[in-house]
């Protein structure tokens, strides 16, 4: 029920009840104690939940009535795309043929598996302007894991092993340089100039040749397109480095603008944001990673081909720089992402990104009078807003984003990026239709009201939610991450 | 073809005249000339949702799938029986269209689930504590190996050569850009060589990684193997099949320190490779070390019980370079299918799953060996997967299996040396006896 506490699936279990069915058994049967030693089985089965079928539908059912999903309503959620998942793609992605397919089957009768892959390739090659494109990584920080250490293959093929620094600029996703570190990079920081783009003159400064490459967001995590890309490119390629293009925010650029042709080396996409995938609640997700010519040798391994004898997987590259994931990546997440391109096609994708842009260049054009936008310029996909006037009013980005809730949006990311006081950062899409974008803007008005007239109410909120603002000190405190220490911990 | 995008040329002259511009391309127009694109892409004319799905349904058909043939392919991707309620709950919008769980409000669904798929884990291997996923087995056998050289400021892997050969390779892949070392250890009958294992092990031993069953579908016995990883102040790291802990004793009762493994087998469909799950699970002492997410029970302002995600000072947006690893997101669709399958299979019907693979793989076994064409290649005990010597070419016995439906097994010379002609089969729950005295009959006839 809601409102109450949701029982887990282990309080909801009856010794005796069952909710699977399975076949009895057609083959001569072998006493356990015959095919195993003793001391290798296990004495007690693991508790795992005894319930009926309709228990598990209907607690599941329960679980997701708790959820907020894009189908539920607005996601404005800053850097992470949440775009309509089109349902034909979910249908697709589930036939037969694609589903029940094992990774190891012989060439020949996986010839759609590859076929698909094969023109996911060359479509994304083409989108991003690069030479190929792998679509092994798991997810955009395995991507940029890969493309790192794609760098670092190369400058190492040269014998160029003096080359043991990333440069990644303070506004970048905390991802980039945890992924730096786990390639074996040490990270270098860039400051971001006053129009929030990366300090030329800092840059310079930070150039030896110790540097393997910078990782670049374009548009950057403030939503604003770095004009200086064309002299940050010639400056790090000056300097013997290669350019990363991290990929989270290419919705804005489909059709309109490519890293290759800005000057990046090495590019990954989420193919979980601009390329519509379900984000399923943190994952699958899917990190294409592309590269130019020159790269392309120590790309992970297999890369799909197309031969005489149809298309098949070649696993010959001395150069590769190995495997970063089993098999051949997230291929139902693929699937989704070519059928979307596919449904787009090149007209299609450019309106994506024009009207992604658009939504978020009116909401910021709209609430501007309300909230302080830290930089006041054209911004692209998404728009960062500072709470620091509702802040000073007592009223944190944080309670702001609770009592968004209240009206039925997920809020915004908040505190992100780094550099921005109370940032908020929004993030329409180019699903909204301006009626939705005009409630959403009509409701951020009435809070910042609200902060005037009534603080207590939005540092109280949420209030329609199944739970109110839950103590994530406590969480971290006193960890109880299981129903086992949670019964512990109720003794 | 722009059925996703609701903005009318109305809409957008209207914001545009808010905005204080004239037409779409005055947004752009502070990008850089020439940076732009002066052209259309070059894709495919854009399909109707009519034409795609005959488009798309075109391609999948040209492969062949695991309903038309009998798979007997394995090799860390099975073909087990996924019961219609997972794919039903899991197509639920709220749970698949929406984000990683960080305002926990409004996503006590996905957090409560992750909580129970944690504790789940936790249950099967025998662990203190488990996180809410990572991106496969392979992927998380990599991330123990470096949790391990973390938290014991080593740098040395030993690794059983009875691991998934994949598993080596990502674990490869990602020690070298890291500068760990990684030496393999070799194998006696099929089984881990405890004293070439005692001869290999050091002081700058970080860990010990064991698979188990091992890529051979073997059994490997444990016993003694965490007393003298400890005895050296490494860790140990065993991957296992989660299916074959309802009937085998838990790594936790062997004493390993972290337990990985690929959940692709817990209803999850085999999709040519993924996406599936790795699980990860520790110890409470190694807890913090511990890479990924993690949800924990807390309470609301109120009193009442909800879930967050939770020691996330570990994590790559707090710690960035620091972090305990670069992963952001789980497999939290692919955990939510486990938790279904684990929660329809319960107690006794995982157990059931074990011991039919288990009857059906011996069978099986009995019956190649009977045929004379077939000979045993190890002496020991296996689950639901085993190797057998084939005594022609296993490449043309597999081919000419296809043209009876049949998917063979994993040709094990492809990845070991001196085992040619050596098939690793794979007996799942859902072969019949019909569908293996077929194979049988088949493999011997030709």
């Amino acid at each position: 029920m809601i409102g109450q506490d949701k029982a887990l699936i282990f309080e909801m279990s009856r010794p005796g009840r069952t909710a699977f069915s399975l076949p009895d058994c057609d083959v001569p049967e072998i006493e356990l104690a015959e095919l195993f030693p003793q001391e290798l089985l296990r004495e007690n089965s693991p508790k795992l939940p005894e319930v009926s079928e309709v228990d598990v539908v209907r607690h599941f059912t329960e679980l997701s009535r708790r959820n907020h999903g894009v189908d539920s309503g607005f996601y404005p959620l800053g850097s992470c795309t949440m775009k309509y998942n089109p349902k034909v793609n979910e249908d697709v992605a589930g036939l037969i043929g694609f589903e029940k397919v094992h990774p190891y089957q012989p060439a020949e009768t996986v010839q759609g598996c590859l076929e698909l892959l094969y023109k996911t390739d060359r479509m994304l090659s083409e989108i991003t302007g690069m030479e190929r494109v792998v679509l092994q990584p798991a997810a955009g920080a395995h991507g940029e894991l890969t493309g790192l250490m794609i760098i670092k293959a190369y400058h190492e093929n040269k014998k160029d092993f003096k080359r043991k620094k990333i440069i990644i600029p303070d506004s970048a996703h905390g991802t980039n340089p945890a992924s730096a570190a786990v390639a074996g990079f040490d990270v270098v920081e860039v400051k971001s100039n006053e129009n929030g783009g990366v300090d030329i003159a800092y840059l310079k400064s930070l150039m030896s040749d110790e540097i393997a490459g910078l990782m670049l967001t374009n548009p950057n995590t403030l939503g604003l397109f770095d004009t200086g890309i064309v002299e940050i490119s010639e400056i790090v390629h000056g300097a013997g480095g290669l350019l990363y293009y991290d990929g989270a925010n290419a919705n804005a650029i489909l059709g309109i603008s490519r890293p290759g042709d800005m000057g990046f080396d090495v590019v990954h996409l989420n193919l979980h944001k601009t390329f519509s995938t379900p984000h399923g609640g943190g994952g699958p997700g899917s990190g294409p990673v592309g590269v130019k010519k020159e790269l392309v040798p120590f790309l992970p391994r297999p890369l799909v081909e197309l031969g005489e004898g149809g298309y098949y997987l070649d696993y010959d590259l001395p150069l590769s720089i190995g495997k970063v994931k089993s098999f051949y990546g997230n291929f139902g997440v693929v699937v989704r992402a070519y059928a979307y391109i596919m449904s787009m096609g090149a007209e299609g994708l450019k309106r994506v990104s024009q009207n992604a842009v658009l939504n978020a260049n009116y909401i910021m054009a709209k609430l501007k009078a309300y909230y302080y936008v830290p930089y006041n310029q054209r911004c692209m996909h998404e728009v960062v807003f500072s709470g620091q006037k509702q802040k000073e009013q007592g009223v944190s980005t944080l309670d702001i984003a609770k009592r968004l809730l209240d009206f039925g949006y997920h809020p915004p990311t908040i505190y992100f990026p780094l550099i921005v006081k109370e940032a908020m950062m929004i993030e329409p899409t180019e699903t909204e239709s301006k009626e939705t974008l005009d409630e959403f803007i009509a409701v951020m008005i009435q809070i910042s009201e609200e902060v005037k007239n009534n603080p207590e109410l939005v540092k109280g909120a949420p209030y329609s939610t199944i739970v109110s603002r839950l103590d994530e000190a406590r969480a971290a405190r006193t960890p109880t991450l299981n129903y086992a220490q949670l019964c512990d911990c109720n003794i | 073809m722009t059925r996703y995008i609701p903005n009318t040329d109305a809409d957008q002259s209207e914001m545009l005249c808010e905005i204080g511009l004239d037409k779409i391309d005055d947004l752009f127009s502070h990008i850089p000339e020439s940076v732009r694109l002066n052209r259309e892409l070059k894709l495919p004319k854009p399909m109707s949702e009519m034409e795609l799905l005959s488009h798309m349904g075109n391609l999948a058909g040209k492969n062949k799938d695991t309903n038309e043939y009998s798979c007997f392919l394995g090799a860390g991707a099975y073909d087990h029986y996924i019961p219609s309620v997972i794919k039903h709950l899991a197509s639920r919008q709220e749970f698949y269209t929406a984000y990683t769980p960080y305002q926990p409000e409004i996503s006590q669904g996905t957090l409560q689930a992750i909580f129970e798929y944690q504790t789940m884990i936790c249950e099967l291997t025998g662990m203190q504590v488990a996180n809410a996923s990572m991106y496969d087995g392979a992927t998380a056998v990599a991330e123990a190996a470096f949790m391990a050289c973390s938290s014991t400021k080593k740098n040395e892997i030993l690794v059983a050569a009875t691991i998934h050969p994949e598993s080596f390779e990502v674990l490869s892949t990602y020690s070298r850009f890291k500068g760990h070392d990684i030496k393999k250890f070799g194998h006696k009958g099929g089984k881990i060589d405890l004293a070439e294992l005692e001869d290999n092990i050091t002081k700058d031993t970080a860990a010990v990684i064991i698979q188990t069953p091992n890529f051979f579908g073997i059994i490997e016995d444990l016993k003694g193997v965490s007393e003298l990883v400890h005895k050296n102040k490494a860790l140990l790291i065993i991957s296992c099949d989660p299916i074959s802990l309802a009937l085998f004793k838990s790594p936790g009762d062997f004493g390993a320190d972290i337990v990985v493994g690929d959940g692709q087998c817990l209803g999850n469909p085999l999709s040519f490779g993924g996406p599936y799950l790795g699980f990860f699970a520790t110890t409470k002492e190694l807890m913090r070390k511990m890479p990924g997410r993690v949800v924990g029970e807390t309470v609301d302002k109120n009193g009442k019980r909800g879930f967050v995600l939770t020691l996330q000072t570990r994590e790559q947006h707090i710690r960035r370079e620091k972090a305990t690893s670069n992963i952001c997101s789980n497999q939290a669709l692919n955990a939510l299918n486990a938790t279904i399958y684990l929660s329809t299979m319960g107690k006794e019907g995982l157990r059931k799953v074990a011991l039919l693979c288990t009857q059906k793989a011996h069978y099986t076994y009995e019956q190649l060996i009977k045929s004379g064409v077939f000979s045993p290649v190890f002496d020991a005990p296996f689950f639901k997967e085993f190797s057998v010597k084939y005594n022609g070419d296993v490449k043309e016995l597999n081919k000419k299996l296809l043209t009876e439906k049949i998917i063979g097994g994993y040709d094990l010379g492809l990845s070991f040396k001196g085992m040619e002609n050596t098939w690793l089969v794979a007996v799942t729950e859902k072969r019949t006896r019909d569908e293996i005295d077929n194979l049988v009959r088949k493999a011997v006839s030709l």
